[in-house]
């Protein structure tokens, strides 16, 4: 519990509280009792002193409260009471039930997981393709996909810059149901080596290679020449064909998919980009946030992706 | 300033001792008992056939079904209210206010033209009082019976009574208790479950609260409630004018009251120097709220004419005419024409007009079909391979109709503005999540906001139709 105090008040906090709380009380019962009269007696001709106020000449009594109701009153100062010793409201005095608002919290969300556990686990025993196919498990998990996972990938998973798009067939790590658990349970660093060593003329080359694998608009001569290059420097993660290689996550570099173009730049400037700078990719493991159970619903919803073409 | 004459409106044993008495130390107004006498007559007819009407309303609603759930059913966990055909959501609780607005009008209304009929008819505190004391009667004996059992010492007779009373409440209490909740959980599951303790723990404790309620309210407070807790009470008095219909006696008519021989006919009385009334003191003994309405028109009265019915009756045996107390003006009192058709009456009619076909259009007019749209929070847009640009939105779609819908969604506003055909099936009374992908041509694009427009429209219906307008983002760099 951080408060403006930090964990508790200040016991000068505390006490300025307690005599707050139980100053109104003891006021209450002040003007209660201070108001509690006897009846007023009637003079000879009958009349009963009244309050003293009047408006458009009538008078106001001053009749007694009914005892029933000034029971209700002192009923209420012992709730008041009452309430004060079970529950917090005197400064740091905690209540002797111990009740707080984290406890409640701790108890809805041990009240949520009692009731949810045995859904998620029953899914669980599910194998993904199949699951990924059960529409009612598959509305559950796109709640669960749009609560952790559409802040990076997008609401309808197609990504953005820098996060891949789950919803094509290209996988940096493999599209199979066991390789997207891996990517879910324990994260990936993708990293891409910088090359500003190679100096600016080999990058160009390298880039005009790059595009030619795509059949992109490039430079012949250039590509030419930087073919060389890639297969000293390049070929080991991204294979000298340039077909990638999903045990490192490197990406396919033949499909004319690019994970770091921004919107309105040229694949050339990104790929030279990523050639002088190195990318550093990070997708965070997520088995610790959401539990085993929901990364197997969700490995399950972004495996389903695949079915909606 | 001339002061007023004003009428001391306390029950006499409330508020002062009369001279003479012990002044013994009373730090609080000490509660008089009202032992109310039964009386028969028109006004009681009335006032018991509407009580009747109401309460078998109150006791058989909850058991008519509407298909297969009940026919009125708030059903709070399930955030539906069902009444009848029509299902309502929390979204429509503007409804309820307009009701209850409908509500306040009808009340001012009727209270500028007949005064608290409302409160002496059919206000819930009156009909289970009047019940209360009918079982009363039945069990303790009449009014002079009750006064005489209550100076009795404890003995069997006084004993077993008493108990048949209160076991007689208590059970009209639970039933009350059961019915209440019967409208917020099915009746039919809720009487088998609860004696077997199956029923959830919310349903005993309020069974319990109006079981507890009911029997305070109706069989120990009862005027107090009319006298020091309801705030009708309180403003009622600013309605009325002199117009307003009261229960009143004609003090013309009656003064100087006093008792005589019963030989005596009515010019004979009037020669004699009396007026009509006898002084019998009746209409105190029947009137709930323990007041002599001889004493002019006080808050306490709730307009219930018991007073009428005693009155009339005791008139019946004198052979003198009836309505020495009666439903009166203030004006006819005076001898004074009264107006039915005054300005405050006709602005409260217009207010009540007004706010029922407010109302009406309003349900009539109700769409049950909910939709939302938000833009997507993370990303402003897309750029497609083929030069496109997309834009993304989550769609809530709420099916509030009886029945289950299929939508189809369209949108417009930009010429080359396009989206995969979506057909959204919704089961009724649920709600559906759909992520849209919107494509626009780059070229349409030409600030860096566009106004689009979702349509929904439900498939076999042409009426369910709604649209909902979002913005378009783009590049403004090109």
């Amino acid at each position: 519990m951080n408060n403006l105090w930090g964990d508790s008040l200040s016991s000068f906090w505390s006490a300025w509280i307690i005599v707050i709380t139980l100053g109104t009380i003891a006021l209450s019962v002040w003007i209660l009792l201070a108001n509690r009269r006897t009846d007023k007696i009637p003079d000879a001709d009958g009349n009963v002193e009244t309050t003293g106020h009047a408006a458009d000449g009538i008078e106001e009594y001053d009749n007694p409260l009914p005892k029933w109701w000034f029971q209700l009153f002192v009923l209420t100062v012992v709730f008041a009471l009452g309430y004060l010793v079970l529950y917090p409201g005197l400064g740091n005095f905690a209540g002797v039930l111990g009740w707080s608002q984290e406890s409640q919290w701790e108890e809805e969300v041990a009240d949520a997981q009692e009731r949810f556990t045995p859904i998620f686990a029953q899914y669980q025993e599910v194998p993904i393709p199949e699951l990924a196919r059960d529409a009612e498990a598959m509305q559950v998990a796109e709640r669960v996909y749009l609560n952790n996972c559409a802040v990076c990938h997008g609401s309808n998973a197609q990504g953005g810059y820098g996060f891949p798009n789950l919803t094509d067939d290209d996988w940096l790590y493999g599209g199979e149901p066991e390789n997207i658990m891996m990517s879910l349970n324990n994260g990936r660093n993708g990293l891409m080596p910088a090359w500003q060593q190679l100096g600016e003329n080999n990058i160009e080359n390298l880039t005009q290679y790059v595009l030619s694998l795509s059949n992109l608009e490039h430079d012949e001569e250039r590509a030419a020449s930087g073919e060389s290059t890639f297969l000293a420097a390049c070929a080991a993660c991204h294979t000298p064909s340039g077909t990638g290689n999903t045990a490192l996550g490197a990406p396919n570099l033949t499909n004319d998919i690019w994970l770091y173009q921004a919107p309105g730049q040229s694949v050339a400037d990104s790929v030279r980009q990523t050639l002088r700078n190195g990318r550093n990719g990070h997708m965070p493991a997520q088995a610790a946030y959401i539990g085993e159970e929901r990364v197997h619903l969700v490995a399950a919803y972004v495996y389903s992706l695949r079915f909606n073409d | 300033m001339e002061k007023i004459p004003s009428h001391d409106i306390t029950p006499p044993t409330v508020g002062h001792h009369t001279p003479g008495e012990s002044h013994t130390q009373e730090m609080y107004a000490k509660r008089r008992h009202i032992y109310v006498r039964e009386i028969k007559g028109l006004f009681q007819k009335i006032r018991r056939s509407a009580n009747w009407a109401l309460m078998l309303v109150f006791f058989l609603l909850p058991w008519i079904n509407w298909g297969d759930r009940p026919a009125i059913w708030f059903d709070l966990p399930g955030r539906e209210f069902h009444i009848f055909a029509a299902t309502f959501y929390p979204q429509e609780f503007v409804l309820l206010s307009w009701l209850l607005i409908i509500c306040a009008f009808g009340l001012f209304f009727i209270t500028v033209f007949a005064g608290r009929v409302w409160c002496g008819y059919t206000c819930p505190q009156s009909v289970w009082t009047f019940l209360f004391i009918w079982l009363e009667h039945r069990i303790e004996g009449s009014r002079n019976q009750r006064i005489k059992l209550d100076k009795q010492p404890l003995n069997t007779n006084k004993v077993w009574r008493k108990s048949a009373k209160h076991a007689a409440w208590l059970v009209i209490a639970l039933a009350t208790g059961i019915t209440f909740v019967g409208y917020f959980t099915p009746i039919r599951t809720l009487v088998t479950e609860l004696p077997t303790l199956e029923a959830h723990g919310w349903s005993y404790f309020w069974v319990g609260f109006f079981l507890v309620f009911t029997y305070l309210n109706a069989g120990w407070l009862r005027e107090q409630v009319c006298i020091y807790m309801c705030p009708y009470a309180r403003f009622q008095s600013v309605m009325f004018d002199r117009d307003t219909l009261i229960v009143s006696y004609d003090k013309e008519r009656g003064e100087p009251r006093g008792s005589r021989k019963k030989s005596l006919t009515h010019t004979q009385a009037r020669e004699a120097g009396f007026g009509d009334c006898i002084d019998c003191d009746l209409c105190v003994q029947v009137c709930p709220t323990g007041i002599d309405i001889r004493d002019g028109l006080q808050y306490e009265c709730i307009t219930c004419a018991a007073c009428i019915d005693a009155c009339d009756s005791v008139m019946d045996k004198m052979g003198y005419p009836r309505g020495l107390v009666r439903y009166t003006t203030e004006n006819a009192l005076e001898g004074k024409k009264s107006h039915i058709l005054r300005p405050r009456l006709l602005g409260y009619f217009a207010a009540l007009i007004v706010m029922v076909a407010a109302f009406a259009w309003a349900v009539n007019d109700r769409m049950p079909l909910g939709f939302d749209v938000e833009r997507e929070r993370t990303q402003l847009y897309q750029t497609t391979r083929d030069g496109r640009i997309s834009n993304v939105y989550s769609l809530n779609i709420r099916n509030l109709d009886n029945q289950d819908h299929t939508y189809r969604l369209s949108v417009s506003g930009l010429p080359s503005v396009t989206l995969d055909d979506v057909v959204v099936s919704v089961p009724a009374g649920e709600a559906r999540l759909q992520i849209v992908t919107v494509l626009v041509d780059a070229s349409d694009l030409t600030e860096p906001s566009h106004p689009i427009i979702f349509t929904l429209q439900a498939q076999q219906d042409e009426s369910l139709r709604i649209e909902r307008e979002s913005r378009f983002l783009g590049d403004i760099r090109r």
